[in-house]
């Protein structure tokens, strides 16, 4: 044991002699697995990153919600003819859903329109109106930077208010104080009541709550469009995620009364849940995980086959050492341990230079993505350098290690 | 007590489709305390024989045991353990680590035999002392000239206290003055009761030995002692009659 421990001090003490012997090479060498240690860590960090915004922007859907819809979200098992097909869901089927549905916490119909939002000489086209009622609020996980969600009364009668989200609040009024102000759409003013605080759901595109302006339905059929033109999306939320199952089963079955479904017809409505959104996001961060750690570690497999090369090298400069070490006592093991020892060495050396680098880089790459190196990826780092070096050291190790003591001695 | 006892060993080579029959039959005894010269010209086998004697190399046929026990089957690393305690080389070359200074050198073999870092550093500090090097101990190699660095090789092959010394040429790379210091220093070892073996090919050089063995197509052409045994005596050394 303590013969291992003194062979693997000498083996440590050989190999950084070697490396300031050669400084030139060693560095060569070395940038190679600093590329490809910057590459995996960066690329990692990224990953989570992008894993992290997808479960931000996914959670203020709320995971115990159901949405009923005439659309079907994720699965594209039914044709899309078929389901354009289906009749519209309307305000009626809202309210004796509501007055069937006894599992629910909360229910609120939607309906969207896309529109322009001005307050003077400021704009913001394309956004997302979501009229609601005021129960929505309870469909959700929404919090407010000031003001409040729009009420019964607002609500039931179409009064013109308006809850805005976080972008649109910043774009409006650059300056803060949204409240109580009137902002213009399609011409008609409304009252601001309540701002949103950010939800940074911005993977979700349009549908992210910080790019929409809530409104009461009757705003939408009285001003944007009429109530056929877009089918009605009922917002349901169970009282916990044991519910989920429960208040699903209930919705089919009511929804199927309100539509006037005889036994033998498919549903003409679809349930849609967060888990579908969440398989679609989970396949598609998948496609970039294996993508991205191909191509990085593509990047570090060169910076190994650069250190095997290197390794070669040395073994074959320093046969002549070999032969003396092997003549005074050094077994096979001794050799073996020495030359792996310096190649993982090197590696690790690579592998802290890179971990700096994506450090410095993740720091800049931050401001756009929210991307920050983790402990885990440090250790990652650590431990693939290392075994880098330990996995392309070995085959000059074993070379080394193999070589005929008096051939070796006679080596010049 | 034998040290060395070598039966009807022989070398083959494989050169191509040829068998090089590099020992033919030798059989040879060494005692513990003798000072013997192998001698012969080049290709005569003597390198053959001094790879075998210093376990680098096994033989094809034959029996060879080294202080008791058969070496001639052993494997690589039984071999490395049998080297690294028992045998201490002394090359042509000198062969010293070029990156590493005196001392750590001297160390390398018992590094190898697991010794404690403060030991080996007494034992080294000891061995280089002992050849009149104990002011050059942080030098490295190219700071050193040859006879030094070979005083360095000879610290080295004696720090671990070992059965046999095995020197191959130690001379060679030497001018005549410091190649006669150094066979004194030989002298000096031997009249302290270690074994030596030399390998020369040079007349003046073999006859420091007390024994002369001569080397001529793989075979033993003649083994003559010159000298009488030197007897080191408990208090002292001095000539035995």
């Amino acid at each position: 044991m303590s013969t291992l421990l003194y062979e693997l001090k000498e083996g440590l003490l050989i190999s950084l002699r070697a490396i300031r012997a050669n400084k030139v090479r060693s560095a060569l060498t070395i940038f190679g697995i600093v590329i490809g240690i910057t590459a995996v860590v960066l690329m990692s960090t990224a990953i989570k990153g992008i894993d992290n915004a997808f479960a931000k922007g996914v959670s203020s859907l709320g995971s115990d919600n159901l949405y009923i819809d005439k659309w079907e979200w994720f699965n594209n098992d039914t044709p899309w003819w078929e389901l354009r097909n289906r009749k519209n869901l309307d305000l009626e089927d809202f309210k004796k859903y509501k007055e069937l549905a006894k599992l629910p916490l909360a229910v609120a119909p939607t309906v969207w329109s896309n529109q322009t939002i001005k307050y003077k000489d400021r704009n913001v086209e394309s956004i997302i109106i979501q009229g609601t009622n005021e129960n929505y609020i309870n469909t959700t996980n929404l919090s407010f930077n000031e003001g409040r969600f729009f009420n019964e009364l607002e609500s039931n009668g179409g009064r013109q208010v308006a809850v805005l989200g976080f972008e649109v609040a910043n774009n409006l009024f650059p300056n803060g104080n949204a409240l109580d102000q009137d902002v213009k759409i399609k011409g008609q003013k409304f009252r601001v009541v309540g701002v949103l605080s950010e939800q940074g759901s911005w993977v979700m595109g349009n549908f992210n709550p910080d790019k929409q302006v809530f409104t009461p339905i009757q705003n939408i059929f009285k001003y944007f469009h009429s109530e056929w033109f877009r089918s009605v999306t009922i917002n349901v939320r169970a009282r916990n995620s044991q519910m989920v199952e429960a208040t699903k089963e209930e919705a089919i079955s009511i929804m199927r009364r309100v539509r006037g479904l005889k036994y033998n017809e498919p549903d003409d409505f679809s349930i849609n849940q967060q888990e579908g959104l969440l398989n679609t996001i989970n396949q598609t961060v998948g496609v970039i995980q294996i993508a991205g750690l191909f191509i990085t570690g593509l990047s570090l497999f060169v910076g190994a086959v650069g250190i095997m090369n290197i390794m070669f090298v040395s073994v074959k400069e320093r046969t002549k050492e070999i032969g003396i070490r092997k003549a005074i006592g050094a077994k096979r093991r001794t050799i073996l341990g020495q030359f792996i020892t310096e190649s993982a060495i090197i590696c690790l050396f690579g592998g802290i230079v890179g971990l700096i680098m994506a450090i410095i880089l993740s720091m800049i790459v931050n401001q756009f993505l929210p991307t920050s190196v983790q402990i885990d990826s440090v250790v990652l780092a650590i431990v693939i350098s290392i075994a880098t070096g330990v996995i392309s050291g070995f085959a000059p190790a074993y070379s080394a290690a193999k070589l005929d003591p008096v051939e070796a001695l006679r080596y010049e | 007590m034998n040290i060395i006892n070598i039966e009807h060993i022989a070398k083959i080579y494989q050169v191509g489709s040829e068998e090089v029959h590099a020992l033919r039959d030798v059989s040879l005894n060494i005692e513990k305390g003798e000072y013997v010269a192998i001698m012969g010209p080049s290709g005569s086998g003597k390198s053959t024989l001094m790879n075998i004697l210093g376990c680098l190399d096994t033989p094809t046929k034959g029996l060879y045991n080294f202080t008791g026990v058969n070496v001639s089957q052993m494997n690589d690393n039984e071999l490395a353990n049998i080297r690294n305690k028992e045998i201490g080389f002394v090359f042509q070359t000198f062969n010293l680590l070029p990156r590493s200074d005196a001392l750590h050198n001297v160390e390398l073999p018992l590094i190898y035999a697991g010794i404690s870092s403060h030991e080996r550093k007494d034992k080294a500090r000891l061995a280089l002392d002992h050849v009149g090097l104990n002011d050059r101990m942080h030098h490295k190699p190219n700071e050193l000239s040859g006879g030094q660095r070979q005083r360095v090789a000879i610290a080295r092959a004696l720090v671990t206290q070992p059965a046999i010394i095995l020197a191959d040429e130690p001379t060679g790379n030497l001018d005549t003055k410091t190649g006669e210091d150094i066979m004194a220093l030989f002298n000096e070892i031997y009249e302290q009761g270690n074994t030596i073996i030399l390998v020369t090919h040079e007349e003046y050089i073999a006859e420091h030995a007390e024994r002369i063995i001569r080397i001529r197509d793989g075979m033993i052409e003649k083994d003559e002692h010159v000298k009488d045994r030197y007897i080191p005596k408990k208090n002292g050394f001095s000539k035995a009659d």
